[in-house]
């Protein structure tokens, strides 16, 4: 059993647009510091990067949920927002529901769920329309995932 | 090729604290966020249009070695002290997007995606 190291949890907020990417920069930061391999570090805060933008982007609130354990990583979004109602074309790469303003910020170009999964060695989304999504990403410490 | 050179051939103008004894030898250029996000290589030089915050904390995610602004954009204040912050030189090019990519790969760099 992976034993646990280090818990976080963070708030994201809707069309906060400026704040976006705050977190996964304190989280690289703080990874670095920690000594964990440069290849890991860049996987995990591009999975918090988009993940946050997604959340500023689409839905009402969300939070992530960081655990650094002697074996992996794990982060957790939460939304409540409108869901998706089709995962599977949700994770093509270039599908998107963006609006203009959106990639006006320079996001929204339906790479950002592609590039969560990219990135992960497990990978999960469940999402209810009207209620929200969960995206759980798990990348390993070895970087042998 | 040093960034001193790159910012002589595509005419830039300084506009953070550069260290010009950084060596380039990729780009990879967007003004798509994720795009850089899914093609980057650790240490390329970024090109983007994208003046706003998130051009920067793209910049810091993607660990680039520094920022080139196209098409003679600039950022405000707040985006060129987060650069600073996270020690990204900054700088700024008249040329558009295409014009300095064909510039970059004429002199023998490299496209990361």
């Amino acid at each position: 059993m992976p034993e646990e190291l280090l818990s976080r949890s963070f708030d994201l907020h809707s069309h906060d647009f400026d704040k976006a990417g705050e977190i996964s920069t304190e989280i690289k930061g703080m990874l670095k510091e920690l000594g964990i391999d440069s290849q890991v570090i860049r996987r995990v805060v591009v999975v918090c990067f988009e993940a946050e933008m997604n959340v500023v982007m689409y839905a009402d609130e969300g939070t992530l949920t960081f655990v650094l354990t002697d074996e992996d990583i794990n982060i957790e979004i939460a939304d409540c927002g409108p869901g998706i109602a089709d995962v599977d074309q949700a994770l093509e790469e270039g599908w998107s529901t963006a609006t203009d303003e959106m990639r006006e910020m320079g996001f929204g170009f339906g790479m950002g769920l592609p590039n969560i999964r990219r990135n992960s060695d497990s990978f999960d989304l469940r999402s209810k329309v009207g209620v929200g999504t969960t995206v759980t990403s798990t990348i390993r410490l070895d970087g042998l995932g | 090729m040093r960034l001193e050179e790159i910012a002589a051939k595509l005419g830039c103008e300084t506009l953070s604290a550069v260290d010009h004894d950084i060596d380039v030898d990729a780009v990879v250029a967007s003004d798509g966020m994720s795009e850089i996000l899914a093609f980057h290589r650790p240490h390329a030089l970024m090109l983007t249009g994208l003046t706003n915050i998130q051009s920067v904390r793209t910049a810091v995610v993607a660990d680039v070695c520094a920022l080139i602004y196209v098409r003679g954009k600039r950022p405000d204040a707040k985006v060129l002290a987060l650069a600073g912050e996270h020690g990204i030189p900054v700088l700024a090019t008249p040329r558009g997007m295409f014009e300095s990519c064909g510039i970059l790969y004429e002199a023998g760099l490299e496209g990361v995606m």
